[in-house]
């Protein structure tokens, strides 16, 4: 019998996040079966009980981190793993959970009304790559599946993925879409990074800034462009403050704003 | 089996949404310790809600969970439009009914074919099933794919949909669309009727507990969206009335509150519980089918979730062929929705069960406070008492057998660890 071939090992791990970058994966219904035959899957707690110690040839790591002891785990896995792929808005920006960096703590605390001295948690969510080095990261809130195929098969081929930096205007236009800033409806895709296909103004709405900044964005200019049509200070922040509130260029642009 | 002292211990549960721990400790037959602890750290929701829009609730509280996204857009919209005193009926409440049968659908397809069954078949995940079930394993992910094109029409992308909002939708999808889909949807409903029939021939162990359930019930649907909150044990309340019937608590090892009856206790929700409050309004021809597998009312036997579970896929793809065959395109995509202040509350049903939200909004719209209560943390108490109950059993195998009976009892319940861990509490350490 022909020994197996010795197929690369991927691991799929979990911190503070609502699961749907790494649940993309079991989404590639199409291709799972495909994949693990490409792959060793030997880490990945949602989809299998078994796990194989590292090291692992590819990781990918969905959420943020937002505890001391996910601090710690994150340095283990980049330990153990050839290569580092941050996968999502939570892992590569730190994620709606971010929010939180702009609170006042001590207000947020005499909130509390039950017995916080059972939890542990830092006073930040930060991106995977605030805290070790990072090979890739793919954003979008969620991943987009054809993204993360291009970048699964880049790694295994050991090229760099190709997955455009450009805004999503540019897919807008691709598709043909009216754009809907002429209603007057305000919309971040001039300064959000491509992937999604221009979801949001298909479907006759504003982008949100799922997929976080694109390359180099002019924030300010688009900043004037919604004063102009009326939009006041409190929309702007909470415009840029959002998803992917903790990216450089979204929160500068929010503090901006924020008296 | 003996006197003996020992202690079960899961670090990392796997095939679950989420991160949590097992201690089970026994002396002899009994449990003498049992505890789910949820250590998924918890991420705030209710706290970074205020100060933002009431229009944004959905977008922000679909986030809590990847694998039911709709089932929080769809309380989060209904609970800020009863604060806004707006009704949401006709075509648009057909369009959020077949969403909803989406994730139904991706959802419990997911827990069945992917994480669940490998469990009554001694495999450790859907992969390692597939060599001997490629069929099965194939046929779930394509009937998976079904629901979640369903939500991509609907939603633009299944994993947090884009095209809903409060008042309705930002674009009605047309008829063609949606009759685009029907006859994938038609294949969908024979293949969940096949797997129906082969998973009631799996080895469920016999054990049955005297749950409480809760779910909705509504005068004619089989529950989804909004009704009146129903349980086996006679209460019938408008869903306002949550939060005089039930309470969340804290426990020290877990990141997720504990839900309970006031004054009653642990309850059930989730598919059992709907299977068993609202039998009578399942399809007709769902129901015969429930009972070829072998179900009846009352299901106490939590390992029959499985087969439940696929009962309400088949429901959904029933449902969702009806709606879409019946389906008129709405004059407006949404009804408006101005702001004014106000206190509402909302109620759907997640795949897990019952999920509960109440904002109170400012004259301007702005959230002023936010409660959300997923069926995780309602169903915590419920797992832990199946576990105790269990112990005899479990105290009768190898360590290794008692282990994993005691995963699987958890995973009859799919618990949702993101969505048990948004709450408020926070201890802060600098950093
Ligand atoms: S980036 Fe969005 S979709 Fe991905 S895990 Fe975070 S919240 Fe979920
Ligand atoms: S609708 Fe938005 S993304 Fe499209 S072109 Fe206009 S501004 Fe750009
Ligand atoms: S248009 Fe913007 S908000 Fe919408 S899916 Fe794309 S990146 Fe996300």
């Amino acid at each position: 019998m022909a020994r197996a071939r010795k197929r690369p090992t991927l691991a799929v791990w979990k911190f503070a996040s609502c699961d749907g970058c790494q649940l993309t994966v079991l989404n590639l219904e199409d291709e799972l079966l495909a994949l693990a035959d490409a792959v060793r899957i030997v880490h990945f707690a949602e989809a299998t009980s078994a796990s194989r110690k590292g090291p692992y040839d590819v990781s990918l790591v969905d959420g943020s981190i937002t505890t001391p002891q996910d601090l710690e785990r994150i340095r283990e896995v980049r330990r153990l793993s050839r290569r580092l792929v941050s996968i999502g808005a939570c892992a590569t920006a730190g994620g709606i959970q971010a929010l939180r960096n702009f609170r006042d703590v001590q207000g947020f605390l005499s909130s509390v009304y039950a017995k916080p001295e059972y939890i542990a948690t830092l006073a930040t969510s930060t991106a995977i790559a605030d805290h070790v080095p990072v090979d890739f990261e793919l954003r979008g809130c969620p991943i987009n599946k054809r993204q993360l195929l291009e970048v699964l098969s880049a790694f295994l081929q050991g090229r760099r993925p190709d997955v455009p930096a450009h805004s999503v205007c540019v897919e807008c236009k691709l598709r043909g879409n009216v754009c809907v800033m002429v209603t007057g409806t305000p919309c971040l895709g001039p300064v959000t990074h491509a992937g999604c296909g221009a979801l949001c103004p298909t479907y006759q709405r504003g982008c949100y800034g799922c997929f976080g900044p694109m390359e180099t964005p002019n924030t300010a200019s688009l900043a004037r462009a919604f004063q102009a049509a009326g939009h006041s200070e409190a929309e702007l922040v909470r415009a840029f403050r959002n998803f992917n509130a903790n990216a450089p260029a979204f929160r500068e642009e929010s503090e901006r704003h924020d008296e | 089996m003996t006197n003996r002292t020992r202690t079960l211990q899961v670090d990392y549960l796997t095939r679950v949404e989420g991160e949590t721990s097992l201690t089970l400790r026994l002396e002899g037959d009994k449990a003498t310790d049992v505890r789910l602890s949820i250590f998924e750290p918890p991420r705030f929701f209710e706290a970074l809600l205020r100060g933002r829009s009431y229009l944004e609730a959905p977008d922000i509280t679909s986030r809590i969970c990847g694998i039911c996204p709709a089932a929080y857009l769809m309380s989060a919209c209904l609970a800020v439009e009863d604060a806004l005193g707006v009704q949401v009926d006709g075509p648009l409440r057909v369009l959020r009914r077949i969403l909803y049968c989406g994730e139904w659908i991706e959802s419990h397809a997911l827990h069945v074919f992917l994480l669940h069954a490998p469990d009554f078949l001694g495999y450790p995940d859907a992969l390692s099933m597939a060599k001997r079930h490629g069929e099965w394993v194939q046929r779930g992910l394509r009937i998976k794919k079904a629901g979640n094109t369903l939500m991509s029409i609907l939603g633009g992308r299944s994993i947090h949909p884009i095209n809903v909002r409060v008042g309705g939708f930002y674009r009605a999808p047309s008829r063609a669309e949606l009759e685009a889909h029907l006859p994938e949807l038609r294949w969908g409903r024979a293949a969940t009727a096949e797997a129906l029939e082969w998973m009631a021939g799996f080895p469920f162990p016999a054990f049955e507990r005297a749950y409480e359930f809760v779910s909705l019930r509504h005068p004619s649907e089989y529950p989804l969206l909004g009704g009146r909150i129903v349980s086996s044990e006679g209460l019938d309340i408008p869903v306002h009335g949550w939060d005089a019937h039930f309470e969340e608590t804290q426990v020290p090892y877990s990141n997720a509150l504990h839900a309970r009856r006031v004054g009653r206790g642990a309850y059930l929700c989730g598919p059992l519980a709907r299977f068993n409050l609202n039998f009578d309004r399942l399809a007709p021809e769902v129901q015969e089918a429930a009972r070829r597998a072998g179900l009846s009312v009352p299901c106490r036997n939590p390992f029959r979730a499985l087969l439940v579970r696929l009962v309400e896929v088949l429901h959904a793809f029933t449902e969702a062929i009806q709606l879409i065959e019946r389906y008129e395109e709405p004059a407006a995509p949404y009804v408006d929705t101005p702001a004014r202040a106000g206190m509402g509350s909302g109620a759907t049903e997640a795949p897990r069960g019952l999920l509960y939200h109440r904002y109170t909004l400012d004259p301007d719209g702005a959230i002023r406070e936010a409660r959300i209560v997923p069926p995780t943390s309602q169903n915590q108490l419920s797992i832990e008492d199946d576990l105790r109950t269990l112990a005899p059993e479990l105290a009768s195998r190898s360590h290794a057998e008692a282990t994993r009976l005691a995963e699987q009892a958890i995973r009859n319940h799919d618990p949702c660890i993101s969505c048990a861990t948004h709450f408020l509490t926070l201890k802060v350490e600098r950093a």
